[in-house]
């Protein structure tokens, strides 16, 4: 069902992510400030921007959630989250090195986008707690789902709330995508960007096709058992929806 | 719709005004985490910045102790069923709940502003009066809102005491900013300065933005 031209989106995906590290590391110039470490650039932003464009999706797919009661939805929402997390994860860790090299502490509270950033984090952070303290399936799909938009809803406002708290002293690094940047660095910039959105679609669609497989196995077992077969599934914990 | 809201919320009231549970719990609490500040900062009187800063966090924390209980006797008591079997829209609930939050909330902080002020504001706290009752209102409505919805969702859930403040506070980051910021100036030593109008803008939006979308989902917390 998720199968379907998952190939050829892996193999552009690949082709995209290897050009954009060509561009970034033989093409983009190295910026006159900052030297070579700036080409963390174009892994840390990509990474944060599709991390929230996921989270906002996982809102977009608890609305249609409880609109239809179609578990796929719940289930499309939960694998969004939990790979916005990981990619989450990778945006602050990179944000990290990123500000030791270039300003020389670990973590700045000046930079509004990090800030927000971390919050959003730690919001997410309690989606997984909140579907494991759910036993009920059902109702664990409609609260998660629940949860997924009002945090959804929370992420622009939040970044606007931050931003609003800065004094616009600071240099803003990340505001540059648009503005000041060179054509080079655009190109390459915006190259990892669609590289990136693309890694966590084809990731995003093989963790489905997974799901929906494991489902679709034990269904079929079920019914090859009996309804008195033993529970073979995976036996470790897990807050990922079933069907 | 307008009767069932006024009949929760009379409800509300008057099981407070019997057990006396929520609204002194979070006075006492804030009494405490005053003096708590008073001997971490080691500083007699506050002002400006650290001053809103304390506020706010004490009141964040009462507040969430307040959201802690604001479904438990429903949950317990068989309240939830009981408003389920009635004929009315399941909005009321949400619109109960939120008010009855904002009036503990209200009542909290005419207590607690005033140990504030006598315990550890330096300044005089009349000239910025009208302005921080003012934030104070628009932050408990984002507050009650937003407490409300994470209330709700975490009552049915095994770990309610765990979830409530992990989902709570980084929520309410937006209103802790503009708050803060908002009463900064009027707490400032040197007399109270001007009330920005951009972190009431925010406060506004936030109240306004929570506001629709819990109206909107709220439903789905009661399903059964």
């Amino acid at each position: 069902m998720f199968g379907r031209g998952l190939k050829t989106l892996s193999l552009i995906t690949v082709a995209l992510i290897v050009g954009a590290f060509a561009l970034v590391f033989f093409y983009a110039p190295n910026e006159a400030d900052q030297g070579f470490i700036q080409k963390i650039f174009y892994l840390h932003v990509p990474l944060a921007i599709v991390a929230l464009c996921g989270f906002v999706a996982g809102g977009i797919y608890g609305i249609l959630y409880l609109r239809s009661g179609d578990r796929m939805h719940d289930l499309r929402s939960y694998v969004a989250i939990h790979l916005s997390l990981i990619l989450g994860v990778g945006a602050l860790v990179t944000g990290s090195i990123w500000a030791k090299a270039s300003w020389g502490v670990w973590w700045t509270w000046d930079e509004p986008t990090l800030v927000s950033f971390l919050i959003v984090f730690l919001l997410y952070a309690c989606y997984q707690p909140l579907r494991f303290s759910i036993e009920d399936p059902e109702r664990q799909a409609r609260y998660a789902a629940v949860f997924a938009i009002v945090a959804g809803a929370f992420v622009p406002l939040n970044f606007m709330a931050v931003r609003m708290a800065q004094s616009l002293v600071h240099p803003r690094v990340l505001s540059t995508t648009g503005g000041s940047m060179p054509g080079s660095m655009r190109l390459t910039f915006l190259v990892s960007l669609i590289g990136m959105a693309l890694l966590f679609v084809t990731l995003w669609k093989y963790e489905l096709a997974s799901k929906s497989a494991t489902f679709k196995l034990r269904a079929l077992k079920r019914k090859l058992a009996g309804e008195d077969e033993i529970w073979t599934g995976n036996p470790r914990r897990s807050a990922a929806p079933t069907l | 719709m307008r009767r069932a809201v006024g009949a929760l919320i009379r409800k509300d009231v008057r099981l407070e005004l019997r057990t006396r549970e929520s609204i002194p719990a979070m006075v006492l609490f804030s009494l405490s985490t005053f003096v708590l500040f008073h001997f971490a900062l080691d500083e007699a009187e506050v002002s400006g910045a650290l001053a809103s800063g304390i506020l706010w966090v004490t009141l964040l924390f009462a507040a969430v102790l307040g959201i802690n209980r604001l479904f438990v006797a429903d949950r317990e008591e068989g309240g939830f069923d009981g408003f389920l079997l009635a004929p009315v829209d399941r909005t009321a609930l949400f619109v109960a709940k939120a008010t009855v939050l904002f009036g503990f909330l209200a009542a909290v902080e005419v207590f607690v502003v005033a140990a504030f002020a006598i315990l550890l504001l330096g300044p005089s706290p009349w000239p910025g009066l009208p302005s921080l009752v003012l934030v104070l209102l628009l932050a408990d409505a984002g507050l009650a809102v937003i407490g409300t919805l994470v209330a709700a969702l975490a009552v049915q859930t095994r770990a309610r005491d765990l979830l409530v403040p992990l989902l709570a506070l980084p929520l309410s980051v937006p209103l802790v900013i503009a708050g803060a910021r908002a009463c900064e100036p009027l707490l400032a030593a040197g007399g109270a300065g001007a009330l920005e109008a951009r972190w009431l803008g925010v406060l506004g939006l936030y109240d306004l933005v929570f506001g629709l979308l819990a109206y909107a989902i709220f439903d789905f917390l009661l399903e059964e």
